[in-house]
């Protein structure tokens, strides 16, 4: 899965890292142009792609495609 | 961005005012799904009231009105009957829908006139600071009541019920998918509909009422002290009750009033 978290706009809420049934989130020190400490997608290839995280992101920042698609 | 945020959003208008972890845009995630869904984005319109949850639809690239405080649901009424081929959905806070605009709510659900409106229920007034709302939980703590809130609590879907609405759901922010389908079940029902969402603020609600300020904490809280309605079982006492709570075909009031104007005029040429 091609997985994508937008800097523009993430708050470093973290509700992505603990909705994903499949740990495809962990904490990172990268920071989103507004300075809040952003998640990484540490694991994609485990994504199942439930949509949870784009659903539940509230600043919809997270993008969740099929590679290749 | 999320594909279809980014054909539905005002870029230009972003990024949302919502504080880290706000429920205000998961409920608009859902909105946005249940439009594309129905195909419907040229002929739905938006009105919202004062409040964090008045600036949920204003982000959308649709036709919108951001109204004053308590009034969201007038202003979406008048643009229903000037436009009544138009989808007018309405979002509103718990403050703004019971608290100030209490009257209008009762009265609009009575008529049964074609709104969805939802209802982003998060126990307090979020934008002025963390005030005590109709929706507080009895003893609950806010900056109004300091000592504890010694009034009880509308349950407003009940209410809604009550006063005549003919299409009541309700779910919290950690139902999305349910949320989404209330949410096109409401726009596509000929009739007053009311979603109310249980949502969390992290900011107001969490310091002041939950003592939890973790979005996700947060969420859970609701899901563990929720129950989903079930025909012909009773729920669970103390727990929110989610679920459809009301399905009913009544005559629309935009339909009713040109029927009534219909008779008026045939006995007028006589
Ligand atoms: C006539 C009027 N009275 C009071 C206010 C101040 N005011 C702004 S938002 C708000 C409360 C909003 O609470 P709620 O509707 O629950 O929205 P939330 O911010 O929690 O989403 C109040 C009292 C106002 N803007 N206009
Ligand atoms: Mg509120």
């Amino acid at each position: 899965m091609k997985i994508t978290i937008d800097s523009r706009y993430c708050k470093g809420c973290n509700v992505c890292i603990d909705v994903c049934p499949k740990k495809v989130f962990e904490s990172s020190n990268s920071r989103s142009n507004a300075g809040y400490l952003m998640p990484e997608v540490a694991h994609a290839e485990s994504c199942i792609n439930c949509a949870l995280c784009e659903r539940l992101c509230p600043d919809t920042c997270i993008n969740v495609e099929k590679e290749g698609a | 961005m999320h594909n279809l945020s980014a054909k539905y959003l005002r870029q230009d208008a972003l990024p949302y005012i919502f504080c880290p972890g706000c429920g205000d845009g998961q409920v608009l995630n859902a909105t946005i799904r249940a439009i594309d869904d129905l195909g419907i984005r040229e002929d739905i319109a938006a009105v919202s009231g004062i409040g964090c949850s008045g600036w949920i639809p204003v982000y959308l690239d649709i036709d919108v009105i951001h109204a004053i405080h308590g009034r969201a649901i007038p202003f979406a009424e008048g643009l229903k009957l000037s436009q009544p081929k138009k989808k007018v959905i309405v979002f509103t806070g718990d403050g703004d829908c019971v608290g100030i605009g209490g009257n209008h709510f009762i009265h609009a659900a009575r008529r049964n006139i074609d709104l969805t409106v939802v209802m982003v229920n998060n126990y307090i007034y979020g934008m002025t600071g963390g005030q005590k709302a109709p929706t507080t939980p009895l003893k609950a703590t806010t900056k109004t009541s300091p000592y504890g809130n010694a009034e009880r609590t509308f349950d407003v879907s009940q209410l809604a019920i009550s006063a005549g609405a003919t299409y009541v759901a309700r779910w919290s922010t950690a139902y999305p998918v349910q949320l989404e389908k209330a949410i096109k079940k409401g726009i596509e029902h000929n009739g007053f509909s009311f979603i109310e969402v249980m949502t969390q603020c992290p900011i107001q609600t969490g310091r002041n009422i939950l003592k939890e300020r973790d979005p996700w904490k947060m969420m859970q809280w609701y899901k563990e002290n929720s129950t989903i309605a079930k025909k012909g079982q009773e729920p669970e006492a103390g727990k929110i009750l989610l679920g459809e709570l009301q399905a009913q075909e009544v005559p629309e009031f935009t339909q009713l009033l040109a029927e009534v104007r219909r008779e008026f005029t045939v006995e007028d040429n006589n």
